[in-house]
C-alpha cells in the first residue's frame, strides 16, 4: 500500500490542480465536481491536494474532507490503481456475484475491502449499479462492466495483473444493453427534437402549466407529486433566479429505467427540462447524473451540444427573444441519499448530501435558496409527451388518478429482464406473465423502500391508487429465501444512511446487526421484538424517507413470510450476539489448530 | 394578543418565526433536547425533541409554531422513543460515566436519568476513536461525541475559525479537526472559544481542571435536566458573549 504522504501528487499534479480550480472559477459550489475529477486523475484525493484546493477556494480544508468522505466513490487514502467494486444488490447476489468476488480475490491475492500490497488493485462491493437486467455487474475505476461470468472475471484479473490500460480492455466488457421489452407512448414516440418546444411556445407559459395540470401528470420518482402544481409553485415563488433540476440519481436498487431513457431518449429528457424552464421562467438547469452512469456523460454532453447548435438550448431558443436556457451535467459520486431532492440540491451546491429540514421546500427554497423545480428523468419525458399530445388525450391513458404510462425495470427470477412500458393500472400478474416469470413467490415493487408483494396479492395494480412505484420490479421465485432478501436491503440502508439523525444513523446499524445475528443462527424471539421496536423508532423519528422506509423490507417480509425468520431462530427467549467460540477464530488461525480441543462447546 | 398553540393541553403563546421548541421553553414548558441550543439555528438531528403535531411526529426544534397546533410531548409513547434514542447514543459511542470527568455536567447522562433509562438496550458498538491531547489547554475525547455539531456551528458561526467538521457517512460519521495533521494543536483553537463551551457531553475538555468541582455538586446533580433547562430558558447571550447555560470552562 502506498504511504499516506503519497507520492503521486507531484509538480505536474499541482499544475493540473491549479488549472482545475480556475476552470471551475474557484467556485466552492462546484467542489464535488472538482473532487470527482481529482479522484479520476489521481485514483484518490491526496492530502496535499486537499490543502492546496482549500487555499484556492478559500474554504477550510476540513470542509473538503467532510464532503469527500461523504461519497463512496471518493477516497482520501490511496486505493489500488484498479479499483474494483462488485455491485451487491440482491439481484447480483442471485446471479452469483459472491462466488465471482471470491474468485477475483483469489486470482489477485487479496481480501475484499483491502488494497493489494503493491498498490495495484483493491476489491470491494458497492450498492446496486443499475445493471440488474444484465448482472452480475461491477465497476472498475468507475466504469461499468456487465454480464460477469467466471470466464470474464479471469480475463479481468489477467488485464489487471498485466497493468493493461483500461482504454485497451475489450469494448465488449463495457457494453450495456437497453433490453427494451415492451414499448408504449414514451418509448414509441416519434417526436423530433424541437417539436414539443414549438408547440409550447405557441401556447405560452400559463397555458403550459394549465395543460400539465389538466393532464394529471404526477412525478415518476415514486412520491407522485402533481407535476403541474410543482411547476406553478416554482413559477409563483418569489426569487431572483429559478432553476430546473433533473434527478437522474437513479439509486433505488432494482431500478434502471432512467439509464435507458438517458441512453435512448436524451433529447426528450432535455426537451422536457426546457419546457419546464419555459413555464417556470428558469434560465439554468442541471442534470444530476449518478456516478455509476459516468459512461453516459460524454454522449449526453454531445446531445447538449447538438441542441445548442440547433438553437434548442442557449440564448433566444428557436428564435424566441428572451427564451434563454442552459443545462449543466453534475455527476454524483456514490450516495443513494442524493436521490432525495433536498439532499440532491445540497450535493449540487458542492456539499454533503444531507437532506434539509423541510419546510421550506425546494419549490420555493431550492438551489442556492432560489425556487427550483426538481423532477425525475421520466417525468420530464412524460411532461413533454403530455403537452404534445394534449392533456385530454393524455388523461385517457392509465387510470383515474394515475394518468399516462410507466416504465418498469424488471429483474430477478424471470426469462426476460429489462424495461417494460405499461399504462398505469397494470396488474402485477400481467407483468410476471410478460417477463416469463414462473413459480414466483414475491415481487419487490419500487425497490427496498417499496413494498414486498406476496403471490396472494398479484392481482394488485401499479398506480398511485394502490401500488405507487418508481419503477423497480424485482422478482423472487420459490427457491429464494425472503429473509435473505430483506437482510440484503437492510445492509443497503445501513450503508447509505447519511448519518445526520440519530434514529437512522444508529437504528439502521442496529437493524443490520440484528438481522446478521438471526442469519448466524443466534436469533431468538427477543430479536424479532427488537426489530419491531427499531421499526417503530425509525418510522416515527427519522429525518427523511430513507430512515422512515428502512424497515419496510423487514416489516413486509415478517408480515408475509414470518416462517422464513422463525425457522432460523433458537427457541430461547434470549441469546447473546457475542459468539464465544467465534472469538477464538483468530487464536486458532495463529496456532494453526482446528481440532475439537480448540473449540468451545456451545451450551444450548 | 399573540397566537397560541396547545402543548399537552396547555396554551403556549408564540412570536412569529419561533419554532415549537423555542416557544415552549420560553413559556416554561420543557421538551427534552440535545442538539438544540438557543443561540444557534435549530439543527434537528438528535430527534430527542420529537413531538406529535396534529398526530404526526416531527422534531419540535425545527417545526415552525403555528396557531392552534395540537402538540403532544410528555406522553409515554414519545418518552419511550426518547429512551431508545438515548440508548442508541450510548451504544454508538464509548460512554463510561463513572470515569468521565463530565459526569454530572453531561446532558446525555442527565437525560438518561431524567427519562429513566434503566438498561443499555443495544449491543454496544465500541468504536475505535483515538484521543487528541495535542493541544496545550484542551483535550479532545472523541469517544463521547454524539455528533450534535454544536462545536462545528459555534466555531464557524461565532468564533469564525472553522476548527471542527464532520467526516464520513452513516455510522462511520465522526468529528474531525481542520488541520492536515488532524491535530487540534495545529489549529488556532483557544480556551475562550465559543466552541469550547457548547459541547453537551465530554468531548471538548479543558485540561487540569477535571475534578475541581466535586461530583455530587455539579449542574445536574442538584436538579434534573428538565428543571435546569427551564431555569436557563429563554437563554440569552449576555454582553460578555458568555452563555449562562453553558458551563464556565475555567
Amino acid at each position: 500500500m502506498l504511504p499516506d504522504n503519497d507520492t503521486r501528487f507531484d509538480a505536474s499534479g499541482q499544475a493540473w490542480l491549479n488549472q482545475l480550480a480556475s476552470r471551475h472559477h474557484n467556485d466552492a459550489s462546484l467542489l464535488l465536481q472538482m473532487l470527482r475529477e481529482m479522484q479520476e486523475r489521481f485514483g484518490h484525493i491526496p492530502q496535499e491536494a486537499v490543502s492546496r484546493l482549500a487555499g484556492k477556494l478559500a474554504i477550510p480544508r476540513a470542509r473538503i474532507e467532510s464532503v469527500a468522505s461523504f461519497y463512496s466513490f471518493l477516497h482520501l487514502k490511496p486505493q489500488g490503481e484498479y479499483r474494483i467494486l462488485f455491485s451487491d444488490n440482491i439481484t447480483d447476489r442471485m446471479l452469483g456475484n459472491q462466488a465471482l468476488l471470491e474468485q477475483m480475490c483469489q486470482l489477485l491475492w487479496l481480501q475484499p475491502g483491502k488494497v493489494s500490497e503493491d498498490g495495484l488493485v483493491s476489491i470491494g462491493t458497492t450498492s446496486c449499479t443499475g445493471m440488474c437486467d444484465q448482472g452480475p455487474a461491477l465497476l472498475v475505476n468507475g466504469r461499468a462492466i456487465t454480464r460477469l461470468t467466471h470466464q470474464r472475471v479471469q480475463e479481468i484479473a489477467q488485464l489487471v495483473r498485466n497493468r493493461t490500460p483500461m482504454a485497451d480492455w475489450p469494448a465488449d466488457f463495457f457494453h450495456v444493453d437497453d433490453n427494451i421489452r415492451r414499448r408504449g407512448l414514451l418509448l414509441d414516440n416519434k417526436l423530433a427534437p424541437g417539436d414539443v418546444l414549438r408547440a409550447a411556445l405557441a401556447l405560452g407559459s400559463d397555458a403550459i402549466i394549465e395543460e400539465i395540470k389538466t393532464s394529471g401528470l404526477r412525478g415518476r420518482g415514486g412520491a407522485g407529486f402533481p407535476t403541474g402544481q410543482k411547476w406553478e409553485g416554482c413559477r409563483k415563488a418569489p426569487g431572483n433566479e429559478r432553476y430546473v433540476v433533473c434527478n437522474a440519481d437513479e439509486g433505488e436498487p432494482g431500478t434502471f429505467k432512467d439509464r435507458v431513457l438517458l441512453a435512448q431518449q436524451a433529447d426528450l429528457v432535455f426537451e422536457g427540462m426546457t419546457l419546464c424552464a419555459l413555464s417556470v421562467g428558469a434560465r439554468k438547469g442541471f442534470l444530476y447524473l449518478r456516478g455509476e452512469y459516468r459512461y453516459l456523460l460524454e454522449p449526453l454532453q454531445a446531445v447538449l451540444q447538438r441542441r445548442q447548435d440547433s438553437k434548442l438550448l442557449g440564448t433566444d431558443i428557436l428564435g424566441h427573444k428572451g427564451f434563454d436556457f442552459n443545462i449543466d451535467i453534475h455527476l454524483g459520486a456514490g450516495a443513494y441519499i442524493c436521490g432525495e431532492e433536498s439532499a440532491l440540491i445540497e450535493s449540487l451546491e458542492g456539499k454533503r448530501g444531507v437532506p434539509r429540514n423541510r419546510p421550506p421546500f425546494p419549490v420555493t427554497h431550492g438551489y442556492l435558496q432560489q425556487p427550483t423545480a426538481v423532477d425525475n428523468v421520466e417525468t420530464f419525458c412524460q411532461a413533454a409527451l403530455a403537452l404534445h399530445m394534449g392533456a385530454d388525450k393524455y388523461r385517457t391513458i392509465g387510470t383515474e388518478r394515475s394518468s399516462g404510462s410507466k416504465l418498469i425495470s424488471v429483474s430477478g427470477d424471470c426469462a426476460y429482464p429489462g424495461i417494460y412500458e405499461y399504462p398505469f393500472g397494470v396488474p402485477i400478474r400481467e407483468i410476471l406473465q410478460d417477463c416469463g416469470a414462473v413459480n414466483t413467490r414475491a415481487v419487490q415493487v419500487s425497490g427496498p423502500s417499496g413494498v414486498c408483494v406476496p403471490e396472494s396479492e398479484f392481482g394488485r395494480k401499479l398506480g398511485f391508487e394502490d401500488l405507487p412505484t418508481a419503477g423497480a420490479f424485482m422478482v423472487f421465485d420459490d427457491s429464494r429465501d425472503l429473509f435473505e432478501v430483506a437482510r440484503n436491503f437492510v445492509h443497503f440502508f445501513a450503508h447509505e444512511s447519511c448519518g445526520f439523525c440519530t434514529p437512522c444513523r444508529v437504528g439502521t446499524s442496529m437493524l443490520k446487526q440484528t438481522m446478521d445475528k438471526i442469519a448466524d443462527g443466534h436469533g431468538t424471539q427477543y430479536d424479532l421484538n427488537e426489530i419491531e421496536n427499531l421499526d417503530r423508532v425509525l418510522q416515527t423519528s427519522s429525518h427523511c424517507g430513507l430512515g422512515r422506509t428502512a424497515c419496510n423490507p423487514v416489516l413486509h417480509t415478517l408480515k408475509h413470510f414470518r416462517p422464513a425468520y422463525e425457522n432460523k431462530l433458537k427457541s430461547l427467549m434470549f441469546s447473546p450476539a457475542f459468539d464465544l467460540d467465534g472469538s477464538l477464530a483468530r487464536a486458532r488461525q495463529m496456532t494453526g489448530r482446528d481440532d475439537a480441543g480448540a473449540h468451545l462447546k456451545e451450551d444450548v | 394578543m399573540s397566537d397560541t398553540f396547545q402543548l399537552d393541553g396547555a396554551a403556549v403563546p408564540f412570536e412569529p418565526g419561533q419554532t415549537v421548541m423555542q416557544a415552549a421553553l420560553a413559556a416554561g414548558h420543557y421538551i427534552p433536547h440535545l442538539c438544540y441550543h438557543p443561540e444557534f439555528k435549530p439543527h434537528g438531528s438528535c430527534k430527542l425533541c420529537t413531538v406529535k403535531v396534529n398526530g404526526r411526529t416531527t422534531a419540535s426544534c425545527t417545526m415552525p409554531a403555528e396557531a392552534n397546533l395540537n402538540v403532544e410531548s410528555n406522553i409515554e409513547e414519545l418518552n419511550a422513543l426518547r429512551r431508545t434514542l438515548v440508548q442508541m447514543l450510548f451504544a454508538e459511542g464509548n460512554h463510561f460515566c463513572p470515569s468521565c470527568e463530565k459526569s454530572g455536567n453531561c446532558m446525555l447522562q442527565a437525560l438518561g436519568y431524567d427519562l429513566e433509562v434503566h438498561a443499555t438496550g443495544f449491543r454496544h458498538l465500541y468504536p475505535d476513536r483515538p484521543l487528541d491531547a495535542s493541544h496545550p489547554d484542551v483535550l479532545l475525547d472523541f469517544n463521547r461525541c454524539i455528533l450534535c455539531e454544536l462545536c462545528v456551528r459555534a466555531s464557524s458561526e461565532v468564533d469564525g475559525k472553522n476548527v471542527f467538521a464532520l467526516s464520513g457517512r452513516g455510522i462511520t460519521k465522526h468529528l474531525i479537526v481542520n488541520a492536515e495533521s488532524g491535530k487540534l494543536s495545529d489549529t488556532d483553537f483557544a480556551l475562550y472559544d465559543k466552541a469550547m463551551q457548547v459541547c453537551p457531553v465530554g468531548v471538548i475538555l479543558p485540561k487540569r481542571v477535571g475534578f475541581s468541582q466535586p461530583i455530587g455538586e455539579r449542574r445536574y446533580d442538584k436538579r434534573p435536566i428538565s428543571a435546569q433547562a427551564l431555569d436557563d430558558a429563554p437563554r440569552q447571550v449576555d454582553t460578555s458573549g458568555n452563555c449562562e447555560a453553558c458551563e464556565d470552562p475555567t
